[in-house]
């Protein structure tokens, strides 16, 4: 019985992370990237987690488990926090699609830094163009 | 190895195939970064699934290892994307 | 008090790591992570939050608990939602960067509302300038700081405020 309550989990952990590393690959721009991204995949990995602790083959496997799943859901969530704003200050534009900005417009008024990047057209241009992007 | 694990196992492979296609591709620094970040929490799943397979517990200690130091390596390279200051 | 707390926190989390428990064979790690935990407490003390006492009232603890599911609720949606939106071959997303304001004053309790930011539907904390938070935001509703508070912080501010202030 806990292992059919197990399997549940995992199968349910593993949808998830696939369909996060689905959004990494189809998203437009980092930023949208990191929101799907951390989130499914860290809840995704949190349930598989959660499986192997009530899979429960030794009791040291479950509390290992647990601990593991409340690390991974306290650090995930500040490292996305820190790749998001290094994004943002390494110079990285949001996607052209972007309705608003109002970090840009109140924190960063003096405009872009100089080495802005394009996320999307250009560099894909030069992808296509069969030369890597110089960063 | 039951079909079951075989199938979670391949499932976390595609997983990491789809990461290591954005960090291969990029285009941007912060790209790979977040690619390499998933792709460490992809691993401390994998490290689950052995741990069921082979019934052993030690694998949960790598995940919890592997887990902080991933952390760790994405602070840093979040920190260095911010303009080489690392004095916070 | 504080170092004592701090000693107690290290060596319950190492006494969990070193788990399987016939302690007679097991001296040397139980002697390490003792060792371990003192250092810790005298070297690092000064990161820990400042009144750790607080963390033992049980009014806070009810609250705590009480906040978990009620965050867990909003991180499965959030999960849903993003799939819904990843999936979608048309990909319904309207992103942008909004500006949202909190009431939560201590350390601690921003951080939790950040980290609960990010795991929670469509929004990412881009950065915290004092009370002033920068939202990344998959689908943008709404206009204004006020809008976009109400939407966003005020959720997990109630509770929040009750378990951490």
């Amino acid at each position: 019985m806990s292992d059919l309550a197990a399997e549940i989990l995992i199968a349910v952990g593993l949808a998830f992370d696939l369909f996060g590393c689905i959004g990494l690959v189809r998203l437009p721009d980092v930023y949208n990237r990191v929101q799907a991204a951390t989130k499914c995949v860290t809840l995704g990995t949190c349930l598989i987690l959660a499986g192997t602790a009530v899979y429960g083959i030794t009791g040291a496997m479950s509390i290992k488990a647990a601990l593991c799943a409340v690390f991974l859901l306290l650090t995930s969530p500040v490292a996305a926090h820190a790749i998001a704003r290094g994004a943002y200050k390494s110079g990285v534009r949001l996607w052209e699609g972007s309705v608003i900005d109002r970090y840009g417009e109140e924190v960063h008024p003096a405009g872009p830094p100089a080495e802005r990047i394009e996320p999307a057209a250009q560099t894909e241009h030069t992808v296509a163009a069969g030369r890597e992007p110089h960063e | 190895m039951t079909p079951f694990l075989a199938i979670v196992a391949g499932g976390l492979l595609l997983g990491a195939f789809l990461c290591l296609y954005r960090i291969g591709r990029g285009p941007t620094a912060p790209d790979r970064t977040v690619a390499i970040d998933i792709l460490g929490t992809l691993v401390v799943g994998f490290c689950c699934v052995m741990a069921i397979w082979t019934g052993q517990d030690f694998y949960m200690n790598i995940a919890i290892a592997w887990a902080l130091l991933s952390f760790i390596g994405t602070i840093a390279l979040a920190k260095y994307l911010e303009g080489r200051q690392y004095n916070e | 008090m504080k170092q004592v707390l701090c000693i107690l926190f290290t060596f319950g989390l190492w006494l969990l790591l070193v788990a399987p428990w016939p302690v007679n064979a097991y001296w040397a790690d139980v002697l390490v992570g003792l060792v371990v935990a003192l250092l810790v407490a005298t070297l690092l003390s000064h990161i820990y939050p400042d009144n750790p006492h607080k963390a033992l009232q049980p009014r806070r603890i009810f609250w705590f608990l009480v906040y978990v599911p009620y965050f867990l609720f909003y991180c499965v949606q959030a999960n849903l939602d993003v799939a819904y939106r990843v999936l979608h071959p048309d990909m319904p997303i309207r992103p942008g960067i909004v500006h949202v304001r909190t009431d939560l004053t201590s350390d601690m309790a921003k951080t939790f509302l950040a980290n609960s930011i990010t795991l929670t539907p469509g929004t990412l904390t881009v950065d915290i300038l004092g009370q002033d938070l920068y939202i990344h935001w998959i689908n943008v509703e709404g206009q204004g700081v006020e809008a976009h508070t109400a939407v966003i912080v005020k959720r997990f501010e109630k509770i929040l405020r009750r378990v951490f202030e």
